[in-house]
């Protein structure tokens, strides 16, 4: 396919300033057992281009599924017509911009592919992690699934750029929910949580078996749990909280073009402006959070952008300081400011806008028991149930799943329904212990929702347990 | 594209074997989108799109597949062939779903719509001309949308659309703004230009100092843009059965003794013959013109999709797979939108919320932030726009023991999400008069 779309985009593409090719086929597989009943498998396959045209400065996209030659002149067509249209009332002159044209490959690392098993084996492995889901009567429903995802890309553009990556993805979920009268409480595998690159390695990698048994006795836990009190306290939040954490009080409010103000309307805004980078206090001087595509098992590993930027590792907040913004080539330009290649799009028919890539809290040097240790009153919290920000990233609310509570440096009571509120300019301030490599884990979160026209994208986010002071807790009604 | 999907229709049933069966969903468009912001373009552009989606039954062994439609009829053919073939070779190794449901009477429907779009570079000049020299943002989205379905008992059903979405806010500055949505089958620039005139209207007021107020319990009216968002969070597990019957529904404390209630206003349903979704589902099932949800309050009856429908012995009223409302309608109360800010009296008068979720959802309890133009009220008059502030509060207060009233007058809301699609979703509401809500942060 590679070969004969690099053909024709070859001799169709116009005399213009600018003219790319972004080709995306993703073919996907579901499998679901739900109360130990196989649910019918799903299987998508997806595929088409975007061409984008840049010329005398206007931009303009068009996208379809129609890959013959008529369908990509039809393309190119429109994708010029548009840059003719808005020339006049422009928000950016794209003349200014030099687009890169690079070469390059990129491919998942994957260990045990998803097509070395039979589906009727991967079947049985949902059937069997689903057994373990029900202990008993008060277990009212449950679920295990496996969702694999394959992408081939390839990226070309009228100066020689040529690129193509690869991703095999696995989304492994499990879900218990537990009742007793009007009380009911779900636990999973960290939500969505745990989606890496690779194939069915991951499973042991994340210790998927045995995950429905631990998952059903921890509902069980909670459903007899009183609430989570309402108090100020200490905070531990455990990796697959802290992803979220991550992700709407750092990473959104880093993304350049919601600082640029494209996303308004939508997404948001942000509580960061572009004259904050290089000496804004973000957080404690324990905090370090890069922009890291070099985890191979990460869901937003990749060795280019959308726009063809190579990826690389930076430091984004270092020792508490903010440093460098989630922006990409165009944002950059925009806003004359060091940034990272992020300019991604969801599929071929949504174009690159800056979204968050692997957005990870760097691990410190504390072990998981010396945090506990320290605490005298506090709460440990894991797995989010509900995330709540506002329009400029600021102030926020979460639920999690699962807490306990921390009384004289020991893990004692869980509690049910806990709930934490604060504001991001002065939460990640109060951050005064972070784990070290042990507590650290590779997560992500698979539906990330941003861009007119709307994108839901993956992003991976790995960090370590966290610790954060006085911090406003409280519980359900 | 009706030709052409019912052609692949004949195509597929031309390739089954004489024991299977086979429902199929074809949804597509034709979509241009503009996004706006400062009163400029920020990125044009086109999508063409069309997808199929197959379920190939042999008994009660079933397997769904997806694909791309190139709009090519060889290619597509052939595309076709593949994927019956993958899915015919996976069905002897699965076991039989005890829950497979589909229409078996065929009934078969058409609804076409008309395009009276003009052409995308007359409403540009039509907005650029509106909007020019303000710090306006957001996007057009229009264009040819389109659904079907097929089966192999030869039903066939077809929905067809043109329609427009200019969702749009107007700054001042920071984040205070007004946020406005202009939708619909037929643009004209004279209604673009009032709505734009009635926003700079209200921004005006958002140049004031703005108030901040402490956390605490006020008197709120949500108007229906608000209120639009409490319901579309009640939509995610509230009104399905088998949310309901796995007790993960926000809406749980109304169906245990001692049931908690809902005002005795407040009446919800799925209205799908005034709303803008097909009637048809991707089961071949034939929606009813409306399923009361809540009558008086009290609950009434759940969306059913036919899973659900054979998992818990219930007929199904052919819901979506999701069972959430497409053409939720919320019956309108008897109190004048006109006299609501000098009835409000003093409080905070909030046009949009934003982010909504649980923060306990068994008790029905949720949060979200204040957005856009949200203005504290002294004593009937708008005194200044109010700094966002985060609510937590249940459902049973805000549409139960404090609400004081729902006005007279609704508002009809096409919903403006984008996600993989355009949405064809729609809402009818009223705003809502409430004594007392809790503000938290």
């Amino acid at each position: 396919m590679l070969d004969l779309i690099k053909q024709r985009f070859h001799k169709l593409v116009p005399s213009v300033d600018f003219c790319s090719l972004r080709y995306v086929a993703q073919h996907s597989e579901n499998l679901t057992v739900r109360q130990d009943i196989a649910q019918p498998p799903l299987y998508h396959d997806d595929e088409g281009v975007m061409i984008t045209v840049i010329h005398k400065g206007g931009l303009g996209y068009a996208a379809t599924s129609d890959l013959s030659e008529t369908g990509l002149r039809q393309a190119i067509i429109k994708a010029t017509q548009w840059t003719q249209l808005n020339q006049p009332n422009q928000l950016i002159d794209f003349s200014k911009l030099t687009l890169p044209h690079q070469q390059g490959e990129y491919a998942s690392v994957v260990r045990k592919p998803w097509n070395s098993l039979s589906n009727q084996a991967k079947f049985d492995l949902l059937y069997q992690e689903s057994a373990q889901c029900h202990p008993n009567h008060k277990i009212i429903d449950w679920q295990t699934a496996l969702l694999s995802i394959q992408t081939e890309q390839f990226y070309l553009t009228n100066q020689g750029g040529e690129i193509q990556q690869t991703h095999h993805y696995l989304l492994p979920y499990i879900k218990v929910v537990a009742n007793q009268y009007v009380n009911t409480q779900i636990r999973t595998l960290g939500g969505h949580g745990y989606g890496r690159q690779g194939g069915l390695e991951i499973l042991d990698e994340i210790g998927f078996f045995g995950k429905g048994q631990q998952l059903a006795e921890e509902a069980l836990q909670l459903l007899a749990a009183p609430n989570c009190p309402t108090h100020r306290m200490d905070l531990v939040l455990a990796p697959d909280q802290m992803i979220l954490q991550i992700h709407e009080s750092i990473g959104h409010p880093l993304e350049l073009d919601r600082i640029l103000g494209d996303e308004r309307n939508y997404a948001g805004t942000s509580f960061v402006t572009v004259d904050m980078f290089g000496h804004y206090q973000y957080g404690s001087n324990l905090l370090n959070v890069t922009y890291d595509p070099t985890l191979p098992e990460q869901l937003a590993s990749y060795g280019f952008d959308d726009d063809g930027l190579p990826a690389e590792k930076v430091y984004l907040i270092r020792q508490g300081i903010l440093i460098t913004p989630l922006g990409g080539h165009l944002s950059q330009a925009r806003a004359r400011l060091a940034g990272v290649a992020n300019a991604r799009a969801t599929n071929w028919n949504r174009p690159p806008i800056d979204r968050m890539a692997n957005l990870n809290v760097e691990p410190g040097h504390t072990r998981f028991e010396e945090i506990i240790h320290t605490i005298e009153r506090g709460i440990f919290m894991k797995s989010n149930s509900s995330w709540s920000i506002d329009d400029s990233r600021n102030k926020f609310q979460f639920g999690c799943e699962w807490g306990q509570l921390i009384e004289n440096g020991e893990l004692t009571q869980v509690v049910k329904n806990p709930n934490y509120r604060g504001i991001s300019a002065t939460f990640w301030r109060n951050l005064n212990q972070v784990g070290n490599r042990e507590t650290f884990e590779v997560l992500g979160v698979p539906n990330c929702g941003k861009g007119e026209p709307n994108q839901g994208i993956m992003v991976g986010h790995a960090s370590p347990v966290c610790a954060f002071t006085q911090v406003d807790v409280f519980g359900g009604s | 594209m009706q030709d052409y999907f019912y052609t692949l229709a004949d195509f597929i049933s031309s390739q089954l074997r004489k024991d299977e069966i086979y429902l199929c969903e074809f949804s597509g468009e034709q979509s241009d989108f503009i996004r706006f912001n400062r009163g400029k373009i920020r990125q044009p552009g086109s999508v063409e799109q069309y997808y199929l989606e197959l379920d190939l039954i042999r008994g009660n062994r079933h397997a769904i597949g997806k694909l791309t439609l190139s709009s090519q009829l060889r290619l597509d053919q052939d595309r076709i062939v593949t994927l019956l073939s993958q899915l015919r070779d996976q069905l002897p190794h699965l076991p039989a779903d005890p829950y497979l449901l589909y229409a078996t009477e065929v009934q078969s429907t058409e609804s076409i719509g008309r395009n009276d779009l003009p052409e995308t570079s007359i409403i540009l000049a039509d907005i650029i001309d509106t909007v020019q020299h303000t710090d306006f943002v957001g996007i057009y989205a229009s264009g040819s949308s389109f659904t079907g379905f097929a089966n192999s008992f030869g039903q066939r059903n077809w929905h067809s659309r043109y329609s427009f979405n200019l969702d749009w806010s107007l700054y001042y500055k920071k984040d205070k703004a007004v946020k406005t949505a202009y939708a619909g089958f037929n643009w004209e620039k004279i209604q673009l230009q009032n709505k734009f005139s009635n926003a700079l209207t209200q921004l005006e007021v958002l140049k004031y100092q703005p108030r901040v107020i402490k956390p605490g319990q006020y008197r709120v009216y949500l108007a229906p843009t608000a209120l639009y968002e409490i319901l579309q969070l009640l939509c995610w597990n509230g009104f399905g059965l088998k949310a309901q019957q796995t007790k993960e529904t926000p809406l749980l404390r109304m169906l245990a003794e001692p049931k908690q209630t809902f005002h005795s206003s407040v009446t919800l349903c799925e209205n799908t013959a005034d709303g803008l979704s097909p009637i048809f589902q991707n089961q071949g099932f034939v929606k009813p013109n409306q399923v009361t949800l809540i009558q008086q309050g009290a609950f009434h009856a759940a969306l059913v999709s036919p899973r659900s429908a054979k998992e818990y012995g219930i007929t199904t009223n052919g819901a979506n797979d999701e069972e959430s409302p497409t053409s939720l309608d919320l019956a309108a109360g008897d109190f004048p939108s006109l006299n609501i800010v000098e009835t409000l009296d003093t409080g905070i008068y909030i046009n949009n919320l934003w982010y909504l979720n649980y923060s306990d959802r068994a008790a029905g309890r949720i949060t979200g932030m204040t957005r856009f133009a949200t203005f504290w009220v002294e004593q009937g008059e708008i005194i200044a726009p109010l700094n966002v502030m985060r609510f937590d509060e249940t459902v049973y207060s805000l549409l139960g023991s404090q609400l004081i009233a729902l006005t007279a007058e609704r508002e009809f809301i096409i919903r403006t999400d984008t996600y993989e699609k355009r949405s064809d979703h729609s809402s009818r509401l009223p705003g809502a008069l409430i004594a007392a809500v809790s503000f938290t942060l």
